[in-house]
């Protein structure tokens, strides 16, 4: 049986040292936000704040420095990662183009596709959205049906794509089209193009999601003009390159982290001497956070080593979700407490902030059954 | 090259527990016989104190090379006191005493027993009496932990025969005897200054939870085998989604309890595994109870027989949950020390570990 191989991750002094001076400016920046506010974490979404970010070197952090980038560590970008979100940082305006949109253009984009906008990434100016699934093609990705048609200088790209997150404050995408359709043969004639979400032909309408919120978007292309310099990598290689682009999306720590501050409030709400069940529902649930920690501590260590932990990704991110969906379960189970909106406790609004957007974890960078798909073939039963 | 080294002796552990670790040697533990060969040999390979210094004993390695062991012996369902003879090694070490060779185990293993020490002129003695004890009955030596008073825990060696023996066992028919002793001499004693008893039961539950975690990975293994063999419905049991899912939970589960375990092995090298021994035996333990039911689930009927072999890791999987501390007992311990230390301390806590 094929199988899979946690070791143990450990992080390098400059990846602590780094946390620290994190911590100091999170400490600064965000000061006394509040707990349903952090809550959020990488769904905030805060041009300024992705700036100032930039201006301290940590976007693009493992980048070459031709690029904008600062040449560090895998391991250091962990420790960063981590603590944004453990802060519940708005990090959401320059996290897709950090997570892979950039790595994406460093491995298959042109040199001029890098120069023209690895800087400014890194500089927190550049706000990237996906363009991946469409109305008939979710978990089925591959069967996605918006056309890019050649034309002279570039490509004319009709069809409609949905779940766009920030496609409304983004300036790009990269998105998926069908540069040519071969009869049976789904994963093939697939590309990915840089999209200018500003330009011409291109209509974009909010879908709003159960909590009132807008952050996904429809987005419509009428015959949208994409010059050939914005194709990224060859005409027919989008199948694969997508898939590397998800593997960055399923590693991180964003796929256990999402409800930290409902525990975080649980904790503070219980005080210094807790009941017995209360105790135990906390120490249950710190065992998870902890044991979480270390696994997504040790894919990270295995992509600095050059590995390629798909199979673990995976692993980490389906208990990891499992995870952060039953934070408020439990909590809601332990206190009996009203779920909140306007008023309340930041305890009840946390809980309601999060009761709200859990069921989407297990459903954003791929589902919970599409992930159980991978780890089953990972250990060889399909 | 520790990594490399701890791959060897996760290999030499391997092929001798697939080799010498029969069903029949299994079934002949279970039913009273001491592995009296497997212990020679298994002693002589250097692998029953792993961590214990060689000055006093042992093979002078790390409590990460007693994970690898630990683990190795939960996979192959070693009817041994591997874990306990290691406990019982470190105790000794603690307090300078030489650590004889042959089976060990440790007393008192049940929550709230004390037993007592006398002195007798230059000697001690032992009196009281402590239950379910592993191993009690066939251990050559069992090392007691005694508070004394305001002072350092004292750690006394005692002779196996010592106790009168009334043998207990758990679900996997391992030995679990109430041992008393009426003034019995001992051995030796001596202080042992940075031992105390949570640190003696959070030792105890790290040991399980490596077991725990390796008979997880035998689950998965004999779980997943099963099911690419078993034609159901004119094909695999493999090829159906809902089997495929059932035991991706199950490596998600094997996976996290074998991280939990390995972090608690290192925070015991580094000193103090007090978080991460806590950590380990709630996550293992849950793994192991979810595991095992989707290892039955899986493997059908045939999984229920006792001809069958998946219940030799089950059932001890459904014991070692128990044995130290189950989850309930862990978990709020735990929940008291991050409650006591606030909820802003929670994530440099976790991230300092």
């Amino acid at each position: 049986m094929a199988t899979f191989n946690f070791e143990l991750g450990t992080l390098p002094p400059e990846a602590e040292s780094l946390r620290e001076e994190v911590r100091a400016f999170l400490a600064e920046t965000l000061g006394g936000a509040a707990a349903h506010r952090r809550a959020r974490s990488w769904g905030g979404y805060d041009r300024a704040f992705s700036r100032k970010v930039g201006a301290r070197g940590w976007i693009g952090l493992t980048w070459p420095q031709r690029y904008g980038g600062h040449e560090r560590t895998a391991l250091e970008r962990y420790v960063l990662l981590e603590e944004m979100l453990a802060a519940g940082a708005p990090v959401s305006a320059h996290w897709v183009a950090d997570r892979q949109s950039g790595p994406l253009l460093l491995r298959f984009g042109t040199e001029a596709q890098r120069e023209r906008f690895l800087p400014r990434i890194a500089r927190g100016e550049l706000s990237f959205a996906i363009g991946m699934s469409e109305p008939d093609s979710g978990s089925d990705l591959a069967s996605i049906r918006t056309r890019a048609e050649r034309v002279e200088g570039g490509y004319r790209v009709s069809g409609t794509k949905v779940w766009t997150s920030n496609a409304h404050l983004a300036d790009y995408a990269i998105a998926l089209f069908r540069t040519r359709v071969v009869p049976d043969k789904k994963h093939e004639g697939l590309s990915q193009f840089l999209v200018d979400l500003k330009g011409p032909g291109i209509t974009i309408r909010p879908i709003v999601d159960l909590s009132g919120a807008h952050h996904f978007n429809e987005v419509v292309f009428d015959s949208a003009f994409v010059p050939e310099d914005l194709r990224v990598g060859e005409e027919g290689a989008g199948w694969a390159q997508v898939s590397a682009e998800l593997a960055f999306e399923r590693s991180g720590p964003e796929r256990y982290l999402s409800s930290i501050h409902l525990l975080i409030e649980l904790i503070r709400e219980l005080g210094a001497e807790p009941g017995e069940r209360a105790a135990a529902v906390v120490g249950r649930l710190v065992a998870h956070l902890a044991t979480l920690r270390q696994m997504s501590l040790s894919v990270a260590g295995m992509l600095q080593a050059g590995k390629n932990p798909n199979l673990e990704a995976a692993v980490v991110k389906d208990v990891g979700t499992g995870f952060e969906q039953e934070i408020p379960e439990v909590v809601h189970g332990l206190l009996g407490l009203e779920p909140r909106i306007d008023t309340g406790t930041e305890l009840d609004k946390t809980l309601g902030y999060l009761i709200q957007h859990a069921p989407s974890f297990s459903l954003r960078g791929g589902t919970r059954e599409v992930l159980r798909g991978i780890i089953a073939r990972g250990l060889g039963l399909r | 090259m520790a990594t490399e080294l701890r791959q060897l002796l996760a290999d030499t552990c391997a092929r001798l527990f697939a080799d010498r670790v029969t069903k029949e040697l299994t079934e002949s533990a279970e039913h009273g016989t001491w592995p009296a060969a497997l212990w020679q040999t298994v002693e002589e390979s250097g692998l029953t104190l792993p961590q214990v210094p060689e000055e006093r004993g042992g093979a002078g390695g790390s409590w990460l090379d007693a994970h690898v062991v630990l683990t190795a012996s939960g996979r192959f369902a070693v009817p041994l006191p591997l874990g306990e003879t290691m406990l019982a090694g470190f105790l000794l070490s603690q307090a300078g005493i030489d650590v004889p060779l042959g089976p060990l185990t440790v007393a008192p293993v049940a929550r709230d027993e004390r037993l007592r020490l006398a002195r007798d002129g230059a000697a001690w003695r032992l009196t009281g009496r402590a239950a379910r004890v592993p191993w009690g009955r066939d251990a050559g030596h069992v090392v007691v932990a005694v508070a004394a008073g305001d002072g350092p825990t004292l750690v006394g060696l005692v002779a196996g025969g010592a106790a009168r023996v009334t043998p207990d066992r758990n679900l996997a028919l391992e030995p679990r005897d109430a041992l008393d002793w009426d003034g019995a001499p001992l051995v030796a004693v001596a202080p042992a200054p940075a031992l105390d008893a949570d640190r003696i039961r959070a030792l105890g539950a790290m040991v399980r939870a490596a077991q725990m975690a390796g008979g997880l990975e035998s689950l998965l293994t004999q779980t997943a085998r099963y099911v690419s063999e078993r034609r159901q419905f004119g094909r695999p049991l493999a090829s159906f989604q809902a089997i495929q899912h059932n035991l991706a939970v199950l490596a998600g589960h094997t996976a996290a309890a074998a991280m939990a375990a390995a972090s608690a092995f290192r925070a015991a090298e580094r000193g103090d595994p007090g978080f991460e021994a806590a950590v380990a035996k709630i996550r293992a333990g849950e793994a192991a109870g979810i595991g095992a039911g989707i290892a039955h689930q899986c493997h059908g009927a045939i999984g229920f027989t006792y001809e069958h072999h998946l219940h030799f890791v089950t059932r001890r999987l459904w014991s070692w949950r128990a044995e130290f501390g189950g989850e309930g007992e862990w978990s709020e311990r735990l929940g008291r020390q991050v409650c006591a230390r606030g909820a802003d301390r929670l994530w440099a806590d976790v991230t300092a570990r």
